[in-house]
């Protein structure tokens, strides 16, 4: 068997503010005072449980690892011999996101075959914005938040998962989403969850945190299957307002358009009109021209309005009414919500009120469910 | 003499494991099992050649493409393969839930393997069997008790097929009145069966699906929400797979009733109901049984159950064809409905299980059915809290309640703690020769485990199969890695579900793998 190499990023201080119930490990000031109160950092025991499996790998394996605690020492510790980017290190609780992203750049030129992480939500919104979505990575879950479905559900089924995929076996890979949340609204009692982007991973069913939930079919053909079916309602010349996600990316797919993940776009059912717009922009367009609109909620909260898609103003769901909002979601999600209702929060309670009760989502094609819609 | 020792509980299992090729790859070119002698001449020239006699159109080019092989090796192959089973008549089959694993009595066998029935041909003129006719249209009027409907066919082969046949009924009844156009959607929920939502999608239907509300029952205001005048129907299953009777049945039916659709129940988990509730009294147009779950006869491996349409006077122009009459004196078969949806099936049903379900019900009588269903409910209720018992179980929903014949327990804690999921728990599981199924996906109860003991199963066998759960558990927090490495003792290798819906990932026929394995013959 050919050599594999294994890139290594340890984010050393997450999960530090969960077990003194701290909700989260964002911000210098929280993670001094988790230590305070004598937290300490989950990330290199969880790194360890994952590394352990690694162990297993037949044939040359080259572990290429952020220095210090951003990995090295822990692969050190695990009996590997880890070779560390060049780079500042910075111990002792210091580390930054700049770290996290030097190091991923760093590993995506190296050409390492998978780079592994240890953190949470905010680590992978970190390598996001560090490589974008088309380089496979996988995350330890060590975080106090994991929404995303890009970690293992254990720190062993990350190793295990990424143990297989390094040796060929049969894994395939696939694109999931990648949220964060805002810890400060999270510590006052609030979830809310918003789509930063997305990351390429490893995948083998009940081995991704995804969203918790299997499905006989995986994410990508509900997608394809809901595009057919709002594709098949889609009227011409009818201009359409696309919410952020994958689900909704897929219709624009479908139909061979181009669409920003994060970002809304107005399409028709031949073109794109306008990319990544503004509620401004939204609102010149719909003085002319009627527009419906097609959104799916967050994974993890099921957050309709009001996160990541704030564009899609309460002016504009008034402008547009509320019989023209098509819903569509993945059924994985909504059995992720675990009978929760989806939620709205677009800071106008009159709209949010408007939006309330029972809503149509389309999950499949021409398979659709009932669906409670609360504030 | 020593007495024999006391055997350590949960008992030891071992199982056969052959490394046993697919049978075409046993074939040897000329291998012959029964070697036929050469046709008389008398016979030859009497008779001709009867393979011309065939028309053109029906005549192989090339002989199939079966396996060549001797009898003996035919035989071991097949003793081999049934040595790596489970099933109903080996363990303690309470783990498929949803499937009502009862024991099936082997008189019954008996008498459906009886030449008065193995050599009749569907073909026989009517006044040749009027036994089975007589057998068939007494079934359907203990059917018709049974549910309260008016009309019963046992031409479906299974639950699944009666459910489409009901489905079909329905769209030719609106199709009568003019609406099928117009009625499109069909309503069902997440904790019904899914061939409720895949019968009405076969059946050309977009399917809209309640989630239920926070105690488990499906949720009423979103049934509101859903109907409208592109109704066509409720199918729903009650109790539900989860075991959960729901109580508000019948606002169910008057609300798609005052939309203008028809209701159809799901009886296939009616093993507790039986004798208690009937689908006439809530209101339903139509419903179904599983012949071979709550009527005992064998499940076919997936093979040929039987399933029971039953439906209301309104629906019964619809039945498929041909119906089985009785004027009083004779039985007879009636082709003639003009507004009949057609056949379902070839002939008239699975007799062979139409008999054994005749004979279930004849030894156990109307008391007895109600029996039946009263242990099946306090069977489970005790398992219920046997489980309970067990660290990392929980029983989501209807908390404090008790539940029918099911419950759809959940793994979830113990995953929390212990990172083994319940599908390794499952797979675990058969080293101890037994057995349990998750859910349906999704899966809406995470880590599930559904379990129904039926009235089949004692005390001592509960206890049994809870020793082994607990055993499991147990295992799960203090040695995780044996059942991460699971199966020790059994057959079943681990699967891999993820090239699942990639067709060129997957085979159902040689033909099929040899093309897609860029074989043409396998050396
Ligand atoms: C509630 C319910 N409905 C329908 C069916 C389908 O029956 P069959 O497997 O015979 O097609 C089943 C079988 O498991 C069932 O449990």
């Amino acid at each position: 068997m050919a050599g594999k190499k294994l890139g290594l990023i340890v984010n050393p201080i997450a999960g530090i503010g969960g077990r003194v119930g701290l909700k989260g490990s964002d911000g210098l000031e929280i993670q001094q005072q988790a230590r305070a109160l004598g937290a300490v950092p989950l990330a290199q025991e969880r790194t360890a449980a994952a590394l352990e499996v690694l162990h297993s790998f037949t044939g040359e394996l080259e572990l290429v690892t952020a220095p210090g605690e951003m990995g090295e020492l822990v692969a050190q510790k695990c009996g590997f011999s880890p070779q560390p980017i060049s780079g500042p290190q910075r111990d002792g609780g210091l580390t930054t996101a700049d770290d996290t992203q030097l190091a991923a750049q760093a590993m995506q030129e190296a050409k390492v075959d998978l780079i592994l992480f240890a953190g949470g939500d905010g680590t992978a919104c970190d390598i996001y914005q560090a490589i974008g979505s088309n380089f496979p990575v996988l995350g330890i879950p060590a975080g106090v938040k994991i929404y995303s479905a890009v970690f293992g559900i254990t720190p062993k089924d990350s190793g295990e998962l990424a143990l297989a995929f390094l040796q060929g076996k049969g894994v395939r890979i696939h694109e999931a989403e990648v949220l964060d949340l805002n810890e400060d609204a999270y510590r006052d009692g609030q979830i809310s969850t918003h789509l930063c982007g997305s990351l390429t991973i490893p995948y083998r069913r009940r081995r991704v945190q995804n969203q918790k939930v299997p499905t006989p079919a995986s994410e990508v053909v509900q997608a394809q299957a809901i595009a057919t079916d709002v594709v098949e309602r889609m009227t011409p010349n009818q201009a359409y307002i696309l919410g952020p996600g994958t689900t909704t990316r897929a219709i624009a797919e479908h139909l061979d358009l181009p669409k920003t993940l994060v970002g809304v776009d107005i399409i028709t059912r031949d073109k794109l009109l306008v990319s990544d717009v503004g509620e401004q922009q939204i609102l010149e367009m719909l003085s002319h021209r009627p527009l419906k609109l097609i959104v799916t909620p967050t994974g993890g909260q099921g957050f309709l309005f009001g996160r990541g898609n704030q564009q899609i103003s309460p002016r504009v769901i008034r402008l547009v009414g509320r019989e023209n909002i098509l819903v569509v979601c993945l059924a994985s999600k909504i059995a992720a919500l675990r009978g929760r209702p989806l939620l709205v929060d677009t800071s106008d309670p009159k709209v949010d009120k408007l939006l309330t009760g029972y809503v149509e989502v389309v999950t499949g094609y021409r398979e659709k469910i009932i669906y409670k819609i609360a504030y | 003499m020593k007495p024999i020792a006391k055997k350590p509980s949960p008992r030891r299992f071992h199982q056969a494991r052959w490394d046993e090729p697919v049978i075409f790859e046993l074939s040897q070119t000329g291998q012959r099992g029964v070697l036929l002698p050469p046709v008389e001449a008398e016979i030859e020239k009497q008779v001709g050649n009867p393979a011309q006699k065939l028309p053109e159109a029906l005549r192989r080019k090339k002989p199939p493409a079966l396996p060549e092989m001797s009898q003996n090796q035919v035989l071991r192959h097949y003793v081999r393969v049934s040595q790596e089973t489970l099933g109903v008549d080996l363990n303690i089959d309470i783990g498929q839930g949803t499937c009502t694993m009862k024991y099936n009595p082997k008189i019954n066998d008996q008498l459906a393997s009886t030449p008065k029935l193995t050599e009749l041909h569907p073909l026989q003129d009517e006044v040749t069997v009027q036994g089975i006719l007589e057998i068939i249209y007494r079934l359907e009027g203990m059917l018709k008790e049974i549910s309260g409907m008016d009309r019963v066919s046992l031409q479906p082969g299974a639950g699944s097929a009666a459910i489409y046949t009901n489905i079909c009924m329905i769209r030719a009844y609106h199709a009568s009145r003019g609406d099928a156009q117009q009625r499109d959607e069909v309503i069902t929920t997440i904790f019904s069966h899914p061939s409720n939502a895949a019968a009405a999608k076969v059946a050309g239907y977009k399917v809209i699906t309640l989630y239920p509300d926070p105690d488990g029952y499906p949720d009423l205001e979103a049934l509101k929400a859903a109907v409208s005048d592109r109704t066509a129907a409720l199918l729903i299953t009650n109790p539900e797979d989860t075991g959960i009777f729901n109580p508000h049945i019948q606002e169910f039916v008057d609300v798609v009733h005052q939309a203008g659709g028809l209701c159809f129940y799901d009886q296939a988990n009616a093993n507790g109901i039986l004798g208690i509730t009937r689908a006439r009294e809530a209101g339903f147009d139509a419903c179904h049984f599983n012949l071979h779950k709550t009527f005992s006869t064998p499940h076919g491996c997936g093979g040929p159950g039987a399933g029971a349409s039953c439906v209301t006077d309104a629906l019964a122009p619809f039945l498929p064809v041909p119906t089985v009459e009785f004027d009083g004196q004779k039985y007879s078969l009636n082709y003639n409905r003009p507004q009949s949806i057609g056949k379902v099936r070839p002939f008239y049903g699975v007799t062979p299980n139409i008999l054994r379900a005749y004979a279930w019900i004849m030894s156990l009588g109307a008391d007895g059915l109600r029996e039946v269903s009263e242990v099946a409910v306090l069977n489970n209720n005790y398992l219920l809290k046997k489980v309970l018992e067990i660290r990392g179980v929980s029983a989501p929903y209807a908390k404090g309640k008790h539940r029918i014949e099911q419950v759809r327990y959940s793994w979830e804690k113990l995953t929390a703690e212990t990172g083994i999921h319940s599908e390794e728990m499952a797979v675990r599981i058969a080293d101890f020769g037994m057995h349990f199924w998750t859910s349906h996906h999704p899966f809406v109860v995470p880590e599930p485990m559904t379990l129904e003991p039926t009235e089949a199963y004692s005390k001592a066998d509960l206890d049994e199969y809870v020793a082994v759960l607990r055993q499991m558990a147990e295992e799960a927090y203090t040695n995780p890695e044996i059942i991460k490495t699971a199966p020790h003792n059994s057959t079943v290798h681990h699967t891999h579900h993820d090239p699942f819906d990639d067709p060129d990932e997957w085979a159902v026929t040689w033909r099929a793998y040899l093309r897609k394995t860029g074989q043409t013959k396998r050396e």
